[in-house]
């Protein structure tokens, strides 16, 4: 692309671009920075860098969070809830995607009118049914919830992939003798797996970081996530900040750093979940 | 056969989703505190709405909202964008900077800005403070904090739809950019009468769902403010939450609900009519 390319417009637009780079990092760089600092010094200035660097943040954070528990409740429910979504999505994009029943209008739209339902329109009765069925604090419901909350988009997203394999594979297989569960598992999800892939680390982000359900239904010490740990370790009054920092730099590092490995997926998933439809 | 495989997706969704909907529909239409026998007081619930102070101020509220992110995060977004298809080069950097603040959980970012920016001890504008620049934390005055929390959250923001927005510019057909450039249009000509029009779709689908979003925002305003001084940054979503869980007002909760569901139904609308045309024409 060529657009007017002065000199002066070049330098314009980054220094534009600039700006836009140091509101983005700002309050990241904040984060770092103070997570390395003793409570003490972030008083006397967050911009500072550390005098000394206090490694023992992250220790009493790891400590004071209850990592350990809350680490392994996010991953068993970040994974269930991958694995959930993976496989009822594919299912359901496949036969949406190449009109198998009469009814995928419907479901289709239906489908998408779920992704726009605020979460109070189902939470109040989920939540007191739930408690009645003495669900509450159950890793496994919650991954239902996510599931039933992010399938759509999943199907969405994956719908897309299966409408770029050409049917000619499909009849191919079929005239060869292969059953229809057949050419789904062994011939369409092979194909479509980067699609799967992609849904996964959407999925597996959304998850991870959730706050509104993880917080409503997981309220044991021993149930809550990571996110709602460090919510309400960072909600005490006498606070370290240092050690806040240091509990949050713990639960974005993972994050970031598959973001940025594969940063193409996830951008390019999650702009295309939901702009393309 | 294959209505089968409709069956897992469907039934979760029909567990989780529909079925407890229906439940709060009906229960808008009754008092209950979450445990004792609901009991029917018709429209009641809905009657104590308009007549509550905090309802109108979370809705107008929500109003707000929706103004702001119609206009900031969008103008943000296509701004960098548009300078992004200029520049060329590092357009990977840039999006993968910008779109940062989109993967970090939302307790995070707030903590972060609560903490590390808006606090008058530890944070930037304590430090402001101290240097002699009076500035106070937005957040403790009730005609600062709604957009106190509103920053917070287009600081989370405006990537996405920078991203999106540098995606959709790059589909504008080379020939209309070449024809105008030959013309010698500038570049807000270029803006006005090629980029703008050529992204039309994606800048109306992200205005209807900047309307949807804008009454479901929940997350930041329950964790830097819950709604506070005063309920002066009281949102629609956070005042259901409240009725049900705080003051044990199922019924109201529900109606409140309601409220915010009848607002998305009408984006929502829009929203399906938008898709439903994007799938005609990929699917043919």
């Amino acid at each position: 692309m060529k657009l007017v390319e002065s000199r002066t417009t070049l330098t314009i637009t980054y220094v534009v671009l600039g700006i836009g780079l140091f509101v983005a990092l700002f309050p990241i760089a904040l984060l770092v920075l103070n997570s390395l600092k003793p409570a003490a010094q972030i008083v006397q200035n967050p911009l500072a860098l550390p005098d000394v660097i206090r490694w023992d943040n992250f220790a009493r954070a790891w400590k004071d969070a209850k990592f350990g528990q809350t680490f392994f409740n996010s991953a068993l429910l970040t994974a269930l809830t991958i694995i959930l979504v993976c496989s009822t999505a594919s299912l359901t994009a496949y036969v949406l995607a190449r009109r198998k029943v009469k009814s995928w209008k419907i479901v289709t739209f239906y489908l998408l009118g779920t992704t726009t339902a605020p979460i109070q329109l189902f939470l109040f009765p989920l939540y007191f049914g739930g408690a009645k069925l003495g669900l509450i604090n159950n890793v496994f419901f919650v991954a239902v919830i996510y599931t039933a909350i992010y399938s759509p988009f999943a199907v969405m997203l994956l719908r897309t992939y299966f409408l770029a394999v050409p049917r000619e594979i499909e009849e191919a297989a079929l005239v060869d003798g292969a059953s229809h569960w057949q050419v789904f598992t062994r011939v369409m999800l092979p194909i479509v797996s980067p699609g799967i892939l992609t849904v996964a680390l959407i999925i597996g982000l959304y998850s991870w970081n959730e706050f509104l359900i993880a917080t409503t239904f997981l309220q044991k010490a021993d149930k809550l996530t990571a996110v709602v740990s460090f919510f309400l370790l960072s909600g005490q009054y006498s606070s370290d900040w240092g050690e806040i920092m240091a509990a949050a730099l713990i639960i974005v590092l993972p994050v970031v750093i598959l973001f940025v490995l594969l940063q193409r997926r996830f951008i390019e998933g999650m702009a295309g979940g939901s702009v393309k439809g | 056969m294959h209505r089968l495989y409709l069956v897992p997706t469907l039934l979760i969704n029909v567990v989780i989703i529909l079925i407890p909907a229906l439940l709060t529909i009906a229960l808008a239409f009754f008092r209950w505190d979450g445990i004792t026998v609901p009991s029917f007081v018709g429209l009641g619930n809905f009657e104590a709405l308009l007549g509550d102070r905090v309802f109108w101020t979370a809705f107008t509220n929500n109003l707000i909202w929706t103004a702001i992110f119609m206009i900031v995060p969008i103008g943000m977004g296509l701004l960098a964008a548009t300078m992004m298809l200029v520049a060329r080069r590092g357009s990977t950097f840039f999006q993968v900077v910008y779109f940062l603040p989109v993967v970090i959980a939302t307790a995070i970012t707030a903590r972060v800005w609560q903490g590390m920016i808006y606090s008058p001890v530890t944070g930037v504008f304590g430090l402001l403070n101290r240097m002699g620049i009076g500035i106070a934390n937005p957040l403790a005055q009730p005609s600062t904090a709604l957009y106190g929390v509103a920053a917070v959250d287009l600081w989370h923001w405006w990537g996405f739809l920078c991203v999106i927005f540098f995606a959709a510019l790059r589909q504008v057909p080379q020939e209309q950019i070449e024809a105008a450039r030959l013309e010698g249009a500038t570049f807000f000509q270029m803006m006005r009468y090629v980029l703008l029009p050529g992204i039309r779709p994606t800048i109306t689908l992200m205005m209807v769902m900047t309307i949807i979003w804008s009454f479901l925002v929940f997350d930041f305003v329950y964790i830097l403010t819950q709604g506070g001084p005063a309920f002066s940054s009281e949102v629609l979503s956070t005042m259901a939450y409240r009725n049900a869980f705080y003051d044990l007002n199922v019924g109201q909760a529900a109606a409140v609900a309601l409220v915010i569901s009848c607002i998305g139904l009408v984006a929502t609308f829009f929203y399906i009519r938008i898709q439903a045309r994007e799938h005609e024409h990929e699917a043919g």
